[in-house]
């Protein structure tokens, strides 16, 4: 079973020389820690900067420069700055490669809810609904069951929708899974995770075929 | 031409019950700090404010929260704001949460005259609930319309008597669409200088959409989330 980081690392390796990438807060955040070697990427924070780099040291913490989750970070050098209309302009024209955000559902079409919970909590939506509207390329982090054990990875979400029929593979703490016309198909496994163990955990429809592979995470 | 005024008390003028305010800002970064105190002080109510955010409980639009001057508010992300979430919850405070670049480009569409667009962002979502579907490619957009403003009110770093503004790192983002989308844009500047010191090339916000500019004082420029990394 992976950790945030696991599931980070393991996200990490998807990424492509030359792309331009948008994380979400939490999880995907962390994926910037584990670019794979000899590639080069772009990363794009949707209040407006693309070029984004690592948290500042001690002491040189910019209060005007953060990414979309309000923390303090830096520009790279070829960094550039820009108003919100031009960010989501990147966005919705689909100038971005990979968007990788997290969920607190997702279903077997590809239907992801990560904002609402009626009546308990309201935070909003943010930029989650531009970017899952228009991305073609959305990778969903989360953890495979919430903490009472409980699947969420769904025939149906139960939660108010962020976007219908837009994600395209989940990295969670026990898979890597594509969602395919036919539901989430098992491509990996984590290590030491069992078939049956997926298969417990997810309860929309599961395809699996032949040999499952486990991941490969340093 | 000179649109200089003494102060925010000055700036604001004009500002009275159940107006609709744009306020700049992402989080607390690039807010207009010095005209929020001073509505506090103020003391005007029923305000619409449109916002990315709605600051914490003890700064940026905060502030007005606490005290009830706002009656509804028009935003993308709300969740750093446990007064804002109780007085939504209890019904006080009306909310209207948008897609973040559907604000954006609401405030844009606003101030460049287009009264409405269609976007994909919020596309069988219940932001789409009452809004003209219509398929391009395709694909199922949905109908927004612009957002104006009788007010916008927006923070820059330096700006010259003639209302040119430039911004500074990630302080920049809603504030030159707001800045579009008042009728009466006000700017609250780090730095006044005077004009020909801003190279016309490097203008973000042309004179044009802001009627009243003033330098601010004693800006906090608090940070929400302080985050480093160690030197190794």
């Amino acid at each position: 079973m992976l950790d945030k980081t696991g599931i980070a690392k393991r996200i990490a390796q998807e990424l492509q020389d030359g792309w331009y990438v948008n994380l979400g807060i939490g999880i995907p955040t962390l994926i910037a820690n584990y670019i794979p070697k000899g590639i080069s990427v772009e990363f794009q924070s949707e209040n407006g900067i693309l070029g984004m780099g690592p948290f500042p040291f001690e002491g040189e913490e910019d209060a005007d420069l953060i990414n979309a989750g309000k923390q303090t970070v830096t520009a790279m050098p070829g960094a550039s700055i820009f108003d919100s209309a031009t960010s989501f302009a990147m966005i919705r024209g689909q100038h971005i490669q990979l968007t990788v955000l997290g969920a607190m559902e997702v279903s077997d079409r590809g239907d992801i809810a990560n904002w609402k919970i009626p009546g308990k909590m309201v935070k909003g939506m943010g930029g989650a609904m531009d970017l899952v509207a228009s991305a073609d390329n959305i990778i969903v982090a989360m953890m495979h069951t919430n903490k009472k054990g409980i699947s969420k990875l769904l025939k149906h979400c139960t939660l108010p929708l962020t976007g219908v029929a837009c994600v395209k593979k989940v990295v969670t703490n026990l898979a890597v899974l594509d969602i395919t016309p036919n539901g989430f198909k098992l491509l990996e496994r984590a290590p030491g995770v069992s078939i049956e163990t997926i298969k417990a955990a997810t309860e929309g429809r599961l395809i699996i075929e032949g040999d499952i592979p486990e991941m490969q995470i340093d | 031409m000179n649109k200089i005024v003494a102060n925010a008390e000055a700036a604001i003028t004009g500002i009275t019950d159940h107006m609709t305010l744009m306020l700049g800002g992402f989080g607390l970064c690039g807010i207009p700090e010095n005209c929020i105190s001073a509505l506090v002080q103020q003391g005007v109510t029923g305000l619409t404010c449109i916002s990315n955010n709605a600051g914490v409980d003890d700064f940026g639009l905060g502030l007005l929260l606490q005290k009830r001057q706002i009656k509804k508010m028009i935003s993308s992300y709300v969740g750093e704001n446990d007064e804002f979430e109780r007085q939504m919850l209890s019904g006080e405070l009306e909310v209207d949460l948008i897609p973040q670049g559907s604000l954006a480009a609401r405030c844009q569409a606003g101030g460049a005259g287009i009264p409405a667009f269609y976007t994909p962002a919020g596309f069988g979502t219940e932001v789409a609930e009452g809004k003209e579907v219509r398929y391009f490619n395709g694909k199922a957009h949905i109908l927004e319309h612009a957002l104006t403003a009788d007010f916008a009110i927006v923070k820059a770093w330096k700006g010259d008597r003639f209302g040119n503004l430039v911004f500074k790192g990630t302080a920049r983002n809603f504030n030159p669409l707001m800045a579009m989308a008042g009728k009466i844009t006000i700017a609250e500047v780090e730095e006044l200088v005077e004009p020909g010191e801003l190279d016309p090339n490097h203008i973000h916000t042309p004179g044009i959409f802001v009627q009243r500019i003033f330098q601010g004082t004693d800006y906090e420029k608090r940070i929400e989330q302080r985050t480093v990394r160690p030197r190794s």
